[in-house]
């Protein structure tokens, strides 16, 4: 029978943290890269695609994180790809992250006045130009806030991949309850880091929301 | 080639029904009992003493700053330790609520300091009570102006009531789980049940939107 000391829970814990970071800046820096691509097509005035683009958020915004990750697990491997948890985990939470982003920035870039499209359509810019020097850095200010505030989000959704097996800190949290029998201190730490790695950032996104309105 | 198999998925239609209907149950115990929570707790953070406000705060913030996978395992291993042994689904109820309760609170808290100050001191110069003014004044229209963001949360925590197949509580997701090993056609059975989920949450949305301004707050 081995014992392990609090000590060696928490850093075995600790160590999963690593997981559940890198996990959470893969899908937020790819559902960053597709999502700003999805809003450019929302906004084009292309017959059809902004509609399909409506869709699209609406599939991943409309059904379970948890199904979409069986989907994408099941999906590749019929595909004839070998799927990692990994790599399934890490492609689920893009999507499924440029569907909220697209939307998020959707709205701030809403919030612009429709004077400032009129007045640059009436200075002759090109669409590329209206988005790149007029929306954009507007709209940007906008949406730091949600932006942070979704990160909280992609956060708790790495928690999923613990379910097609994937160890980060939930994952870590199940073998450590498994291997002591005290699930109440094994799940006690995981919400704490977990608490740790979110709080912050709701914190951050609360002040610059604050600091916006004011 | 690859080849779909649906049909055999379809066959196994009275799991996927047994499994709709449990989480229709959860869905609709969650909403009711977590507004109330939500609305309670609002109520609390804006009225209540300094230590009741900093109770409420640290479970708002606890609940909204870790996944609900946690909170339930959380609930259905860890609290039996203190002698607090929940049966599947009441561990899957208790967690939906206490979850959709904490960003309810939020919601609704947002909704009620909306309210003008000029309806307050007309319903004080009626001598209404402080509980006639919060339940005929400031809460009826302070749910109309919150009402799609709470409709939102609710479709999320439905949404979210997929992970408690993990504990095996048989609902849809957990009847997707079973379809999958019992005929080995994974991907048909969770591109079905995602479906369902999909369709589940556009109903949901359109029926909350008709109950709402008719039966819980009068929109006029």
């Amino acid at each position: 029978m081995v014992q392990f000391s609090l000590w060696d829970i928490f850093t075995f814990l600790l160590g999963a943290v690593r997981w559940t970071v890198a996990l959470s800046l893969i899908a937020f820096i790819g559902g960053g890269l597709v999502g700003m691509g999805l809003l450019l097509l929302r906004f084009t005035k292309l017959r059809g695609v902004d509609t399909a683009v409506a869709w699209y958020v609406q599939i991943f915004q409309g059904t379970p994180l948890l199904m979409q990750l069986f989907l994408v697990y099941f999906g590749l491997a019929l595909l004839g790809m070998d799927t990692s948890p990994l790599v399934a985990a890490a492609i689920c939470l893009t999507l499924y992250a440029s569907a909220y982003l697209t939307e998020i920035w959707r709205g701030c870039v809403n919030a612009i006045p429709k004077g400032q499209w009129e007045a640059s359509t009436s200075l002759a810019l090109s669409y590329a130009q209206q988005m790149r020097y007029v929306i954009l850095p507007q709209a940007l200010r906008v949406g730091i806030a949600p932006t942070v505030g979704f990160l909280v989000q992609i956060i708790k959704g790495t928690a999923l991949a613990s379910v097609i097996g994937f160890v980060e800190l939930t994952k870590a949290g199940q073998m450590i309850s498994n291997a002591t029998y005290q699930p109440f201190l094994a799940y006690t730490f995981v919400g704490l880091l977990y608490f740790a790695l979110c709080y912050p950032l709701s914190w951050w996104s609360q002040r610059l929301e604050n600091r916006r309105l004011a | 080639m690859i080849e779909f198999n649906f049909v055999t998925v379809l066959e196994q239609w009275p799991m996927l029904l047994r499994g709709l209907g449990l989480t229709v149950l959860l869905t609709a115990f969650s909403a009711v009992f977590g507004s109330l929570l939500g609305t309670a707790c609002a109520w609390a953070r804006l009225h209540g003493g300094p230590m009741l406000k900093r109770v409420v705060g640290g479970y708002v913030e606890l609940v909204r700053n870790t996944p609900f996978i946690i909170q339930l395992f959380f609930i259905f291993f860890g609290l039996p330790s203190l002698g607090l042994r929940l049966s599947v689904e009441m561990a899957s109820v208790l967690a939906m609520v206490l979850n959709l309760g904490a960003y309810a609170c939020e919601i609704v808290r947002a909704g009620l300091q909306a309210t003008p100050k000029g309806q307050l001191e007309a319903a004080m110069s009626l001598a209404l009570t402080p509980w006639q003014t919060f339940s005929r004044v400031v809460l009826p229209p302070a749910l109309a102006r919150i009402w799609p963001a709470l409709v939102s949360q609710i479709i999320i925590v439905m949404l979210g009531s997929a992970v408690c197949g993990q504990i095996s509580a048989e609902e849809l997701s957990q009847a997707a789980n079973l379809i999958s090993s019992r005929t080995f056609r994974s991907f048909e059975s969770y591109i079905i049940v995602t479906g369902i989920y999909l369709l589940l949450a556009i109903a949901l949305r359109q029926l909350l939107y008709w109950v709402g301004p008719r039966f819980i707050f009068s929109s006029r």
